[in-house]
Parts: structure tokens; C-alpha cells; sequence
């Protein structure tokens, strides 16, 4: 039985705690909260019952078969996260941890965000549930994700546009950091994705691994059968571990990562760690695969889309590269959108960027496959936060 | 004996405290970092922390992200850092010097060639402030068979058993964070430090310096007579932010000199 991580939070070597002493008190608080809580019948029932009648949960499985006949193989079919209550899997966590700031006392919540899906998932849950709550988001994903800033503010959170480094999602976590930090009394850091310091990256699995449970229970019943194989894609890698956690024990699915390849590989310019075998090192509080200069600086990334644009990666994927259990590949921008532009084509279904990677991972592979294989993909989020992106590319001005 | 046990014990002799600067190495500009460090001991400096520059300096405050960000603007590597040491070195063998700075860095170069080279150079502490105890076992064994001194911090917030950890692997001196915020924050507050300091040496043997937010000479002496030593660095980057390059080793200089006559009151 895989069990992941040990009680100090270490996957093998990766993961821990690597924080500067101020935060140590919260998170053994917080890992307190969290031990005491995520059984507790009464917890467990508010969060169910809210992942129900606020998120909509369960999600939907759907065959896209016009898809799959097009590309001629494997079938594919889509774990539709995209279906939630803000457009993605992150309020499965959101909902989960703001559960848990009520209970510790924390009238105020925090969060950083990339393309902004976690920022709003957090805005919602802080009005759900009558919090303060402040976003912080780097200045040069705010300018490409202008509807999600505004949909923040529209939900009552102050957004603070942060400056520093390369003005992205790991100099946002940065800023939230140093925010906890200075209001540790007060405030919940509701981290968006599988890093951090534990217990985040377990906490963070743990609340969104209600879709891959959902999955387990449904693929019977679409397919017959479970997935030959499960993909996702892979920025901090939050959805990939809620998808993979209850796959991981059975042998016979495999597990497929997808990073974002930004320009290729080979140009450098790209947010692939794990495809690329990076160096492992230690950043925002755990030790995983790293973008890094020989140096030990941490390197811009790029990518299309803003949610996968982060130069490290959860420790747990970390640990299920290296065991062999998943396997981490990368798609380029170009490839993404061919399978965004696909998706809407041929099912109706506008997927988010982020998404659009696992996707044409599917699209690579399934016409290499038999009719009767199929492939689960996690279907993370809708695309209409990236409107003025796909627009951009395409020489259109909204 | 080590540099920074002597100099500790030469200061209790004396009946004084510690003024400990922080500059960040490579700021403004690597040509002046060494002639900086000359500069500080001169108007009294006891023992200088240098900061090595990192690209995400989560428990810093803007003003020492900001010259970590000019000092890696000039390609300042860790081992430049190492280098910068070696020189300062060549005329002053008794001032100690602790690096301080983010564990990544120290990962790429490997903790054991580190540590050697910190040997070489003349190094005495490390601090790593994203190393707590429970991940440093290994790590700071490399710096143990070197003789490095480990420095750990302490927060308002730490428990006493991690307070009893931090005891047993600490060498030279600990930094207790005198707020509950980043460096450079605003919020001292004294009688807590008052009230924790003597809490602290119930099981701390070393002696105990104190920073974040210390900005001036008044809140320098009255934290002073609460400790062993003051930490000042935010206070005095900022300093070097605002001078023109060609004054930078003449405002510090006035700066550091005013500290160190309010510690010496203490």
C-alpha cells in the first residue's frame, strides 16, 4: 500500500519543511488542525456537503468520441473538473482549507496565484464563508489573466499585484509567504497546489483527490472498465495528484504527467523539471526537481499558460518519478493549442490551457493505440479565462 | 577557541554587546563589498553577517530583496561570495564573519565543497534560513567536521522543545527574530523580547543576538541591554540603497558608528 508522506512529510528524499524558523509555529499549528480535522465526521460531512451543493460534485465523466474517432484509436475520455463552481478542480481544495481556517479561528485568508484560477477559487470560499481575504498575484500574470483579477475583485478579495523577480506565480508565493508570516495570529495560507511546506503538499492532494475517487467509481460504469491510463497536467501538479492518488495502487493504470514544454525543450525557455531531469534543490519550503542556473538560482519559466508557468514541481511527483510509478512528459505551447482548438472543434468544450497540455499528450498518443484502450484525461479547468490569450496568438484583438 | 567564541568572551571581559551588520554581498556593487566589510569593522563592527544573494528570498523583506536582486544583476555566485571572504581575510584574521543566506545556493555548489571552502577562506557561521533543525541533520554535519559554526534562529513562536533542538546544534551564537514578520518589518516590540530572552537561556547556552527591525541608535541600545548582541541589516541596506555609489562606504561607515555608540551605552 502506498503510503505517502511519512509523518515528517518527506516523499523519499523530497518534500519536508524547509521554512525560516517565524513559520514554524504556524505549521505545526496548522498540521495540528489538519490532523485533527480531516477525519472528524462533522468536518468531513460540511465539506461533502458543500462539494455538492456549492462545487457541484460530483463531476461528470464524458466519452469524446467524435474526438477519438478523429484521431483514430485509444478512447478518450475527460474527467470534467471543468464543470466546478469557478471553472476548475481548485476549489475542491479551496473549499477544503477554508473548512479548516474556520475551525482553527483565522478570520482571514491568502493566497498566491498564476493564471488566477486558485485566487478566484479562494475569493469564492472567503465570500462563501465571510472572510477577509487577500490574492497575490505576480503583475505579469495579472495583465494576462485581466478577467480573473476582476473576478477576484468582484468577489470582494483585495488583489496585490507583486513586483519583484520575474513578476510570476513563484514570486507571488513569495509575497504571501512573507504576509503569513508578518499575520500569523489571524490569517490561513491557502496554498493553491501540491508544494510548500508539509502538510501542504499532502493537505492539498488529500482535497483533491475526491476526483480521482470519483473516477474509480465512474469509468466502470462509462467504460466498463478503469482508464489504461490516467493524464494530467503538471504545473505544481495539484490536479495531476488528485486525479493519480487513487490510481496510484493499481498497477495496471498508468500514470502520465504532462509539464508544459513552453517553446521546446531545446530553446530552454520551457516549465518542464521533471521532463527535463532538473536539478533537485530547495525552494518555497520543500525539496523537489528545480528550474535552476549551476548557481542555484531559480530560472524564469515560460509558458502559454500562466497556471503551469512555475519553475519547481509538488515533491510528491518528485518521488513518483523517481519510483517509476509515473512517467512526466512535456507539451509545447503549439501542441497545446491544437488541442484546445481541437476540443472545441470536435467535442464543444472549451478547455483551459493548462488542460489543453494533458490533452494533446492524449492527442499524441491515442492514434497509436487500439479502439478499445482508453485514456482518462483530467480536464481541469475551462478556458475562458484564456479568451484574450488564444485571441492574442491567433492575430485577433478582442 | 573560535573567532566568534573570542569574540564573545573578549566583549564580556569588557562588559559590552555585540553590534552585528548585515550587507549583502555584491551590493551595490562585488568591487565594493570587501572594502564595505573593512569599513564596518573599522567604526566598530564585532562580527559581520554577509548575506548571500538568492533569487527568492521568502523571509526577507523589499529592502534586502532588493539588493539581493542588484547583487545578482552582477552575476554574484555563492562562490564569489566565498571569494570576496578569502580577500577580506588577507588583512583581517580576527573580525568573524557568518554567511547568511538560503539553502538552495549552498545545494548546487554540495554542502561538503562548501564547507571545505569555507574553511579555506576563513568563514565561521552559516546561517541557512530556510533550514530548520529537523532538515539540517545532514547538511550541517558538513559544516561541523569543518569547524563552520551552524547559527539557527529563533522566533517569538518557537516551542521549547524546538528550542531544545536548536540547542543542541547550534555553535557560535543564536539570532533570536526579535517580530513576527520579514526582515526589515517595523513592529519591534520590546518588553516581549524583555520578557523572552531569559525564558530562552533556561536552555541556551550560547550567547544570543537579536534582530529584525532595529532601525536607529535608540532601539539598538535598548535591545542591546535585553541580549549579547544586535543584528542590524535591513536599517543599514537601505543605506547603501539610497547612497551614490561613490559615498555608500562613508554614509555606512556614519551609520554603523552611531549604532555602535549606543550599543557600547548599553
Amino acid at each position: 500500500m502506498y503510503n505517502y508522506p511519512d509523518s515528517s512529510g518527506h516523499f523519499g528524499p523530497y518534500g519536508g519543511i524547509y521554512v525560516a524558523e517565524t513559520l514554524m509555529g504556524a505549521l505545526e499549528e496548522l498540521n495540528a488542525a489538519y490532523e485533527k480535522y480531516r477525519h472528524d465526521p462533522e468536518f468531513v460531512a460540511e465539506l461533502n456537503d458543500d462539494l455538492k451543493h456549492f462545487v457541484g460534485r460530483p463531476s461528470p465523466i464524458y466519452h469524446a468520441k467524435r474526438w477519438s474517432l478523429q484521431l483514430g484509436g485509444a478512447q478518450i475520455y475527460l474527467k470534467r473538473e471543468d464543470l466546478n463552481h469557478t471553472g476548475a478542480h481548485k476549489v475542491n481544495n479551496t473549499v477544503g482549507q477554508a473548512l479548516l481556517a474556520k475551525r482553527m479561528g483565522k478570520p482571514r485568508v491568502i493566497a498566491e496565484t498564476g493564471a488566477g484560477q486558485h485566487g478566484v477559487a479562494t475569493a469564492t470560499v472567503a465570500a462563501r464563508y465571510g472572510m477577509e481575504c487577500v490574492v497575490y498575484m505576480g503583475s505579469a500574470d495579472m495583465q494576462r489573466q485581466a478577467q480573473n483579477v476582476y473576478r477576484m475583485k468582484l468577489l470582494g478579495a483585495t488583489v496585490v499585484p507583486v513586483e519583484s523577480g520575474s513578476k510570476t506565480l513563484k514570486d507571488a508565493l513569495n509575497e504571501a509567504m512573507r504576509d503569513w508570516v508578518t499575520n500569523i495570529e489571524n490569517t490561513f495560507y491557502i496554498i493553491g497546489t501540491v508544494a510548500g511546506p508539509h502538510p501542504y503538499p499532502m493537505m492539498v492532494r488529500d482535497f483533491n483527490s475526491i476526483v480521482g475517487k470519483e473516477c474509480v467509481v465512474q469509468m466502470p460504469e462509462m467504460a466498463g472498465r478503469q482508464p489504461d491510463a490516467v493524464i494530467a497536467c503538471v504545473g505544481g501538479g495539484s490536479n495531476a495528484m488528485g486525479v493519480f492518488y487513487s490510481y496510484i495502487d493499481m498497477p495496471g493504470v498508468k500514470l502520465i504527467g504532462v509539464e508544459a514544454g513552453g517553446h521546446g525543450i531545446a530553446s530552454g525557455q520551457h516549465a518542464a523539471p521533471l521532463t527535463t531531469n532538473s536539478k533537485v534543490g530547495v525552494l518555497h519550503g520543500n525539496r523537489t526537481y528545480l528550474m535552476q542556473d549551476e548557481n542555484g538560482q531559480i530560472i524564469e519559466t515560460h509558458s502559454i499558460s500562466a497556471g503551469l508557468d512555475y519553475p519547481g514541481v509538488g515533491p510528491e511527483h518528485a518521488w513518483l518519478k523517481d519510483s517509476g510509478r509515473a512517467e512526466y512528459v512535456a507539451i509545447n505551447d503549439d501542441e497545446a493549442l491544437r488541442a484546445f482548438h481541437d476540443l472545441c472543434h470536435f467535442e464543444g468544450i472549451i478547455p483551459a490551457l493548462e488542460s489543453s497540455h494533458a490533452l494533446a499528450y492524449a492527442a499524441k498518443i491515442a492514434p497509436g493505440m487500439a479502439k478499445d484502450k482508453v485514456l482518462l484525461v483530467n480536464l481541469s479547468g475551462r478556458g475562458d479565462k484564456d479568451m484574450a490569450t488564444v485571441a492574442r496568438v491567433s492575430g485577433i484583438n478582442l | 577557541m573560535s573567532r566568534i567564541q573570542t569574540t564573545f568572551e573578549k566583549l564580556k571581559q569588557r562588559d559590552r554587546k555585540a553590534l552585528i551588520p548585515f550587507i549583502t554581498a555584491g551590493d551595490p556593487h562585488p568591487a565594493s563589498t570587501v572594502a564595505l566589510m573593512h569599513a564596518l569593522v573599522e567604526v566598530g563592527a564585532d562580527i559581520i553577517e554577509l548575506g548571500v544573494p538568492f533569487s527568492d528570498p521568502m523571509a526577507d523583506g523589499p529592502t534586502i530583496q532588493r539588493a539581493s536582486e542588484r547583487a545578482l544583476k552582477h552575476g554574484v555566485a555563492l562562490h564569489d561570495v566565498l571569494d570576496m571572504v578569502a580577500q577580506f581575510r588577507g588583512q583581517d584574521s580576527s573580525t568573524p564573519v557568518v554567511l547568511m543566506g538560503y539553502g538552495n545556493p549552498i545545494e548546487a555548489m554540495g554542502w561538503e565543497h562548501f564547507a571545505t571552502r569555507c574553511a579555506q577562506v576563513g568563514v565561521d557561521g552559516v546561517l541557512t534560513v530556510d533550514f530548520p533543525p529537523e532538515e539540517s541533520h545532514e547538511a550541517f554535519g558538513h559544516l561541523h567536521r569543518h569547524g563552520i559554526d551552524p547559527i539557527f534562529l529563533l522566533a517569538p513562536t518557537t516551542s521549547d522543545a524546538r528550542i531544545a533542538q536548536v540547542a543542541k546544534l547550534a555553535r557560535g551564537y543564536v539570532y533570536y527574530v526579535s517580530l513576527k514578520g520579514v526582515t526589515g518589518a517595523g513592529n519591534l516590540d520590546l518588553t516581549a523580547i524583555a520578557g523572552r530572552i531569559p525564558h530562552l537561556r533556561q536552555h541556551i547556552s550560547l550567547p544570543i543576538g537579536v534582530g529584525f527591525g532595529i532601525r536607529d541608535a535608540a532601539t539598538a541600545r535598548a535591545v542591546a541591554q535585553l541580549c549579547d548582541g544586535v543584528v542590524v541589516g535591513s536599517r543599514i541596506v537601505q543605506e547603501i540603497e539610497n547612497s551614490k555609489e561613490q559615498n555608500v562606504v562613508a554614509n555606512v561607515a556614519k551609520l554603523v558608528k552611531e549604532l555602535k555608540a549606543a550599543v557600547d551605552q548599553a
